[in-house]
């Protein structure tokens, strides 16, 4: 990493590591169950959601899925590390765009369709898996480019950074050129036609095949919320809480605020790459430079800072009600947008420091108390 | 600083948090209030329509949603279906591809439609039709331009003429006498899946007909400065300056060209056609041009009877999409007048059927690609209203 030193390093991740086997083993125990049993629910829903409550209601939930991943996400940056991102959909579109251009051009040169191959964990389904990691790490390589000139700007003016990226990508990605629509036509195809991508330009990437299904969507909100978690109960995560607090003091303490402002933009960035490519393979879209624009990014923003900062419970809900909240008004007709906005003004007044502070939910309910590294410092 | 936590810490989150962070997810998808419309009666048959009431294009969803009630009011006025009453379904995308996939989701698998109307931009029809199309129910677009949305299947269908012929039109009549244009400029909305389609094929045209192009600018829709482009065209001395844009940015297109001393017939495609454009551009318009799916001063007594119908309903003269619209709903109910049963698969093969439909926006009828061969029709704007000029027919 090209980033400056400004402080010595204090603290080390592996320091408080228990040495002895047993302990190891509780605690790797631990840290996989949560994995094991989201990605067990995650397929029960698969199978059990859309025979219950039908396709359209199976949609909302897969949206909600992607909106989460989204929203927790954004708040590695936003809510835990305090700095303020509103390019969030343009890390979505790039790892969108990236995973959906190799699931397409991928199957149209194995396959010789764009169709969907295989069934619930076939082939098809691997590929589309592995290309929306591959998103992901596309995404990352823009976070860190992105995330570099957070070491000198702060507030508004890391905003602008942020909302430029978002605007670049979109203009470019207009200019791209035509998909090239059959395996016959794949072959011919020269290399000039690949540059720039054949992604479609301002009409959008069309034919992407439809792998998205609740698995896949809550399997990806299962790590990124445990990813989350952990990172917020490690020194890593409090290293990020105190440069939020107080960006002098925590330098003070021997935090590197570079590289954890850094990480920070590169993890979010990631987990919105994999988002990106769970949003272009979902039935009824069109992964389309207008996504990479404020607008999306800014719903984003406003789950993170409805649901809290830095509180990832508040945070899923936010973005679940957020994301069901439109279709739920949907009654209304033309005027659902403004009791959407009018219903985001109550909440804000109602709860303006987010609907669980800086809480997680379980620290609300009573008995359950308040933890002491909860508190605020 | 702590460093790590407690390892109870992290079995917090498996009883704790994780569970019912999970099924709080999956009740809300549960606790979503119910729509009262549900599936359809026995004495009803169900249609939807999706379109963008409201956002950047809501004349669009607005008009074509007056078009098809009046013709849904004239049909259940006249009896219904083989004595069955029509009842329509609409919901607003706000001009989201997104918005559309879930809308048309909707009306296909919760409120179980017989038939989908809809959308106006063809980047909305790309993202509704699939859904359509796995579900075996039949989809009418009334004015998505672009050739690909019927491709998608045998259920998707349009009543409008489609972006190759439409480009042809324009490039035809900037050729013509009326205009004798040799040189065109274009200015494209490059945002715009219907602006891109349109400009190519009428460059196409126009180079075949042995026109030259002499520049070709771009900007975005809902742009506010387009000197520079302006600038740029009135430096290459054109004939006409071809807009497919929409009636938004027209407007100010128009304003800002005659203020930049540009006196250059402009010409566009349907995208041009709102009342809302003669309001933002008045009089800046004026001696240009655009191809439109109807004119309200076509002296047809068809179109004539509409228009006295559509204006006792609604205020106003009705746009070429509600036309559309119009024309949209009528075709689907003949066809499911003939049609053997309300299934999909036999609504669908009789639209395919179609053939010399009396439509508002001509004689329409439906080729085996399930596009619509009509006329088009030329307007010329004059007091910033749009006049008739000529009727273009379809090469066969």
């Amino acid at each position: 990493m090209t980033v400056p030193d400004t402080a010595p390093k204090i603290t080390s991740p592996q320091s408080a590591q228990p040495s002895d086997s047993a302990g190891k083993r509780t605690s790797v125990w631990s840290g996989l169950w949560p994995l094991a049993v989201g990605i067990a629910l995650a397929a029960v829903m698969h199978f059990a959601l859309p025979k219950l409550i039908g396709q359209y209601y199976s949609r909302i939930v897969m949206d909600i899925g992607i909106a989460m991943i989204m929203a927790v996400s954004l708040n590695i940056v936003n809510g835990m590390t305090g700095q303020f991102s509103i390019g969030h959909a343009g890390f979505m579109t790039l790892g969108g765009y990236t995973a959906a251009m190799l699931t397409y051009y991928g199957s149209l040169s194995i396959w010789g369709t764009s169709l969907k191959h295989g069934g619930f964990l076939g082939v098809g389904e691997w590929m589309f898996a592995a290309s929306c990691l591959v998103g992901g790490l596309v995404a990352a390589g823009a976070g860190y480019v992105v995330g570099l000139p957070s070491l000198r700007l702060r507030g508004d003016y890391l905003a602008i950074v942020t909302l430029g990226f978002g605007e670049i990508l979109r203009v470019v990605l207009q200019q791209t050129g035509k998909v090239i629509d059959d395996a016959e036509a794949l072959r011919a195809a020269t290399w000039s036609q690949f540059f720039p991508p054949p992604v479609g330009g301002a009409v959008g990437f069309d034919g992407v095949p439809k792998y998205t299904d609740l698995f896949w969507v809550y399997t990806f909100v299962t790590i990124t919320v445990v990813v989350a978690y952990r990172l917020k109960h490690s020194s890593l995560g409090r290293a990020m809480i105190s440069i939020r607090e107080d960006e002098i003091a925590s330098q003070a303490m021997g935090v590197n605020i570079a590289r954890n402002k850094v990480l920070a933009f590169v993890l979010a960035a990631f987990f919105a790459g994999t988002a990106g490519g769970l949003f272009a393979h979902e039935a009824g879209v069109i992964v389309s430079p207008k996504d990479a624009g404020f607008q999306r990014s800014f719903d984003y923003v406003i789950m993170t800072v409805l649901g809290g900062r830095g509180s990832i419970t508040g945070v899923m809900l936010a973005a679940t009600i957020l994301t069901a909240l439109p279709e739920a008004l949907r009654d209304f007709e033309q005027y659902r947008l403004i009791m959407y906005a009018l219903l985001l003004i109550i909440m804000m007044l109602v709860r303006p420091q987010g609907l669980f502070g800086i809480h997680e939910i379980w620290q609300l309910w009573p008995g359950r108390g308040t933890r002491t590294d909860q508190k605020k410092a | 600083m702590h460093c790590r936590p407690s390892v109870s810490g992290h079995r917090f989150l498996g009883f704790g948090s994780f569970l019912p962070m999970l099924m709080l997810v999956a009740l809300f998808g549960l606790t979503i209030p119910g729509c009262p419309s549900g599936g359809s009666n026995a004495n009803e048959i169900v249609i939807g329509h999706f379109g963008s009431m409201s956002g950047s294009e809501a004349t669009f969803g607005q008009s074509t949603d007056n078009g098809i009630k009046l013709a849904i009011e004239e049909l259940n006025a006249a009896g219904g279906i083989n004595g069955k009453k029509v009842r329509l379904i609409t919901y607003d995308d706000k001009g989201d591809a997104r918005e559309a996939g879930t809308a048309v989701t909707r009306l296909v698998t919760s409120d179980k439609v017989t038939a989908v109307l809809g959308e106006v931009a063809s980047g909305l029809s790309l993202a509704g039709a699939p859904i359509c199309q796995e579900n075996g129910v039949p989809m009418i677009s009334p004015s998505s331009t672009n050739p690909k949305v019927t491709k998608i299947g045998d259920m998707i269908f349009r009543v409008c003429f489609i972006d190759p012929f439409q480009g042809s039109v324009c490039a035809k009549f900037a050729r013509s006498e009326e205009l004798n244009a040799s040189k065109a400029a274009i200015l494209t909305d490059q945002a715009s899946p219907y602006s891109v389609g349109l400009q190519e094929e009428f460059e196409k045209a126009f180079v075949e007909l042995g026109g030259t192009i002499t520049t070709k600018q771009t900007y975005q829709g809902g742009d506010q400065d387009f000197s520079a482009q302006l600038t740029g065209i009135r430096g290459s001395e054109p004939d006409v300056i071809f807009i497919p844009g929409y009636y938004t940015d027209v407007g100010n297109i128009a304003l800002q060209a005659r203020k930049l001393g540009i006196q250059t017939p402009m010409l566009g495609g349907d995208g041009w056609d709102s009342s809302k454009l003669g309001e933002v551009a008045g009089k800046a318009l004026d001696g240009c041009f655009y191809s439109n799916h109807y004119s309200h001063e076509d002296p047809n007594p068809r179109v004539q009877d509409y228009i006295k119908k559509y204006s006792a309903k609604y205020k106003g003269t009705p746009d070429g999409l509600a036309a559309l619209g119009y024309d949209a709903a009528r075709i689907l109910f003949e066809a499911m007048k003939r049609s053997k049963s309300l299934s999909g698969a036999d609504i669908a093969a009789e639209l395919a059927k179609t053939k010399d439909f009396d439509g508002v926006t001509g004689k329409i009828s439906i080729d085996k690609d399930r596009n619509a061969v009509k006329p088009a029709v030329m307007l010329e704007m004059k007091n910033g209203k749009p006049a008739f000029v000529s009727t273009i027919q379809p090469d066969k």
